[in-house]
């Protein structure tokens, strides 16, 4: 029973990534039918607005060291610091949550930017060259952030207070020994905000109402004379900042490294697929459903029986998703029968 | 197949030109800088793969994401077969070819149930499960990261029948029938199959199963109204287009005898797109165009670095050296990467046809004396060859 | 009269709740164009594609010649004999018309699952004299080789009956075949069907004008609201009130 609750937690934040992720993918997918294999990348550019922003709070300037009293020593203190005393330090320590700030406005602009730029002209064209587009893309990026940052992962802190573990066994009865890090019940809670606020603002607002409109019948909705293309446009802006803030969220869970976008994307892929391309709610119940399978396959008990298992579980069960359900969990009909 | 003026002969003509230049290779890439046998042997292979992708990808229109995956198998079956049979690589190659085809039928018959995207990423989730089954629970068969290897222990039955059981100091290197598998014979050896692989591909092009593949590509429900069942060639293709990878893959340990996951993993498989995209997918040489070109620039380029660059730009003055060299430097050495995937955007986005459709659109603009207009189909095979 | 080769008997076929055909009965006689009318969502189009495969009837059966249609797959009811016409062309857009014609020719022997380019020329010959003829019937000739993307709706419709009647059907259907044209390419078309008619072709055709069925059907059908709510010879069907008020009526 322990086993399997802590199994399912484990699963879930992968789970809240991928869905993160999918949720974009499917979204672009749905309403501009575009096969974005850039989309992991998006998501490596906000795990590197946070890298970014660490580094900018702590820039450092050299200052006497107090503490050493028997001769003139030096340290590397931040501005921040010095400046603003605890404040300066709180906003150090909390630099992963406070990078969304400057994830939300660079991801908007990185979204608008690709949208116009390049994506507007790959509507008419086939699926095949959008996938090649968009992959050169994800490579240039990828390729970038490379020459940038090194190739090493760099490891982000969660603010001090959330570093330990959250005693969630307690919490539901289950004893003492079931222990959960908080960054990842935060991870958690946070990519559930970002999903009901996504839905919200699709259900909920006349803009959204044209957007889901557009979904199914993009032809209709333009003759309408709404501009269609401009609202295209924020689509494609919201799914990069979903991507992006999905991964300044994670990088306290794994060191981002320059293709950790395209570890995920493949897998972000098999997801939106098994979910069925173009359903939001399919990308986001198979981003958690593929979390917690992936976790269960990486138990030891499992993989004694089916060595390996961990390694494939996540494609095999694609796989066997699309043979028997071509159209995913809850795919459309009439979306990609070709 | 429209050319209906004496097709074969102008197809012989196709082929011993491309013979000339596969085998003058060494002589013609000299002046710039292409002529050791390492590379001519990549230009080799990866050819051979790419001719392949095109046979699924260019007839077809089946994007797949998991070509690696038979590159791979051909490579393992490779040195599995120089380990327990003999160094000889005919048996090598046939056991390649054989693996990788089993392994395409058992994919094929699977992921060409579905079509489009949903083709892709089945075609890439295999490729993904043999890749990281090469690196956990295949570790007895595939070494896992290490990769696998040659070594003197190795029983090499045939070899051991043949002569009188004494090892030489070091690894035994791979041969045919005594001849020395690397350098210039080892070109040669993946020059004459890469001109075999050519003309096995005309011969695709040019016959009713070519067709018929075009015809799936250009309009599947038409195909399957006029009465044919698309699965069993679509099958085919897919197999063909395997067996070849699975070549490639066991030339590569022909000449290299060492086999690594890292052949199988997605970014491969990527690669031969690239490079059928790049020359021009559905022509017949595009594809070996564009593996030539992005294995000569990939060793070209990676080989700058920032010293050989200011070296370059000693010329310039130097605070702008101090300015350029640094941009330029992104672009290479290590960087490689991201003049591949810019030249890959530049590709699909201006001329999706590949520097083939690029050729042939300057040779009609001559040909009409400026105006372009409809082109004939004559022109297009011609300018194609 | 000829011989029954198509029947339709007690054909169902709903979408999600919404009745497209029910109880559908039809009876097509060898050698004869059968024309079907109705007004628009009669569910014209759907009755075509349950018999090509298409589309799967919920209940009944289609037997053609004997054979039972219902479950065969496109390809194999294809192979028995049955060409379809489409709305929208259903062509190779990107591909010469004297291709766009030899694709189907071959395709249909299946015999061209073969990768021998020499026993091809000796066919080939053979092949495209009688693809050329045929584009010559449709009118196309001169034009063979162009791309068919490039051509006219109209002359893409006449390409695709082209590339259907070289596969020598037993039964034709077209679907619309006339839509969108303007009155002279419907004439030419009307001459060109009338000319295959000769050939003892069975045909199904789906028809809007009015002028088009009266001058080529034999038999006609009236389909309202997924019903067959009469048939018989044109002029009997022309003067039948029920017809008029569903339809005709309905349209004057």
């Amino acid at each position: 029973m322990d086993a399997i609750f802590i199994q399912i937690l484990n699963g879930l934040d992968k789970g809240a990534a991928y869905a993160l992720i999918a949720l974009g993918l499917t979204l672009v997918f749905g309403t501009l039918g575009i096969v974005n294999f850039a989309h992991g990348a998006l998501f490596m550019l906000g795990a590197f607005c946070a890298v970014t922003f660490q580094k900018l709070v702590t820039i450092s300037v050299k200052v006497r060291d107090e503490g050493v009293t028997a001769f003139v020593a030096y340290k590397e203190q931040p501005y921040l610091e010095t400046w603003f005393g605890d404040t300066g330090r709180i906003i150090i320590d909390y630099s992963v949550p406070l990078s969304i700030l400057l994830a939300i406005p660079f991801m908007l602009l990185v979204g608008y930017v690709m949208e116009r730029g390049l994506i507007k002209h790959f509507y008419k064209r086939p699926h095949a060259e959008q996938i090649l587009v968009t992959f050169g893309l994800a490579i240039v990026i990828q390729e970038i952030i490379k020459a940038y940052f090194g190739a090493n992962p760099i490891p982000q802190p969660a603010p001090e207070i959330l570093a330990g573990s959250a005693n969630v066994g307690a919490w539901v009865g289950l004893g003492n020994n079931l222990v959960y890090p908080w960054w990842r019940l935060i991870y958690l809670c946070f990519s559930g905000l970002i999903i009901f606020s996504v839905f919200a603002f699709l259900q909920f607002t006349t803009y959204g109402m044209v957007v889901r409109a557009g979904m199914r019948d993009r032809e209709t909705v333009g003759l309408l004379g709404i501009n269609i293309e401009r609202r295209f446009t924020i689509v494609f802006a919201i799914a990069a900042v979903v991507a992006g803030v999905a991964g300044v969220m994670y990088t306290p869970i794994l060191p981002p490294d320059y293709h950790l976008g395209m570890d995920f994307l493949v897998l972000s892929f098999v997801v939106v697929v098994v979910g069925g391309m173009g359903s939001l709610g399919g990308a986001v119940l198979a981003g958690f459903l593929l979390g917690i399978v992936q976790s269960f396959a990486s138990m030891n008990e499992v993989k004694e029986i089916f060595p390996g298992i961990d390694q494939i579980i996540l494609y095999l069960v694609a796989v066997v998703i699309l043979l028997v359900l071509p159209r995913g969990l809850m795919g459309r009909a009439g979306v990609m029968d070709d | 197949m429209t050319n209906t003026k004496k097709p074969l002969l102008n197809d012989a003509f196709v082929v011993i030109i491309f013979a000339a230049a596969i085998l003058a290779m060494p002589i013609w890439l000299d002046p710039i800088g292409g002529n050791y046998p390492d590379l001519l042997q990549k230009f080799a292979i990866y050819g051979i793969f790419a001719i392949g992708f095109n046979i699924l990808f260019g007839l077809t229109g089946y994007l797949s994401f998991g070509h690696a995956a038979f590159l791979g198998v051909g490579s393992y079956a490779a040195v599995w077969s120089f380990k327990l049979l003999t160094m000889n690589v005919l048996p090598a190659v046939v056991f390649g070819v054989l693996f990788a085809g089993i392994l395409a039928a058992i994919i094929g018959f699977l992921s060409l149930r579905r079509t489009g995207i949903y083709f892709s990423i089945l075609t890439l989730a295999f490729a993904q499960m043999s890749y990281n089954l090469a690196y956990s629970v295949l570790t007895p068969i595939t070494n896992g990261e290490t990769g696998l290897q040659l070594a003197r222990s190795d029983p090499r039955i045939l070899d051991s029948l043949f002569s009188d059981g004494s090892v030489g100091a070091g690894l035994p290197s791979t041969d045919l029938f005594g001849e020395t598998m690397s350098g210039y014979p080892g070109f040669y050896f993946c020059a004459v199959l890469l001109i075999i692989c050519f003309y096995i591909s005309l011969r695709i092009f040019r016959s009713p199963f070519g067709l018929m593949l075009k015809g799936i590509k250009s309009n599947q429900n038409r195909m399957k109204y006029t009465g044919l069942n698309t699965r069993p060639y679509m099958l085919t293709a897919f197999i063909i287009s395997g067996m070849y990878a699975g070549l490639a893959g066991s030339l590569l340990a022909v000449t290299d005898p060492l086999a690594g996951a890292e052949r199988m993993q997605w970014t491969a498989s990527g690669e031969v797109v690239l490079m059928t995209i790049l020359g021009g997918a559905g022509t017949l040489v595009g594809p070996m165009l564009g593996a030539g070109l992005i294995k000569y620039f990939e060793n070209i380029f990676s080989s700058f670095d920032d010293n050989v660059l200011t070296q370059a730009f000693s010329f310039l003055p130097d605070s702008v050296v101090e300015f350029v060299v640094p941009v330029v430097g992104l672009f290479v050495g290590s960087g490689w990467h991201l003049t591949l995937g810019l030249l890959f955007m530049i590709i699909v986005i201006f001329l999706p046809g590949g520097l083939v459709e690029g050729f042939r659109r300057i040779v009609n603009y001559f040909r009409s004396g400026g105006k372009t207009k409809p082109q004939s189909v004559e022109a297009h095979n011609q300018a194609g060859e | 009269m000829g011989d029954l080769v198509l029947h339709l008997e007690n054909i169902n076929k709903s979408f999600g709740g919404l009745s497209a055909l029910s109880d559908v009965n039809l009876h097509v006689e060898e050698g004869t164009t059968h024309a079907i009318i109705g007004p628009n969502g009669a569910g014209k189009s759907t009755l075509l594609n349950v018999c090509i495969g298409r589309l799967k009837p919920d209940t009944g059966a289609v037997t053609f010649g004997g054979e039972v249609l219902t479950g065969k797959q496109p390809h194999e009811i294809a192979q028995l004999g049955v060409a379809r016409v489409f709305q929208t062309p259903e062509i190779f857009q990107e591909m010469t018309l004297i291709e766009n014609v030899m694709i189907p020719a071959l395709s249909h022997r299946d015999g061209a699952f073969r990768l021998n380019a020499a026993e091809l020329l000796s066919r080939q010959g053979e092949l495209r004299d009688e693809a050329e003829h045929i584009l010559e019937d449709v009118g196309l000739k001169d034009m063979m080789r162009t791309e068919a993307g490039s051509l006219s709706r109209g002359d893409k419709r006449r390409l695709e009956l082209g590339m259907c009647l070289i596969l020598r059907p037993r039964l034709l259907l077209l679907d619309e075949p006339t839509a969108g044209m303007a009155r002279h390419d419907t004439n030419q078309t009307i001459e060109l069907l009338k000319k295959i008619k000769s050939r003892g072709m069975t045909k199904v055709i789906i028809e809007h004008d009015m002028h088009v069925v009266f001058s080529l059907a034999d038999k006609v059908s009236v389909l309202a609201r997924g019903q067959i709510i009469a048939g018989g010879d044109p002029q009997s069907v022309r003067e039948d009130p029920k017809v008029k008020e569903a339809y005709l009526g309905g349209a004057n």
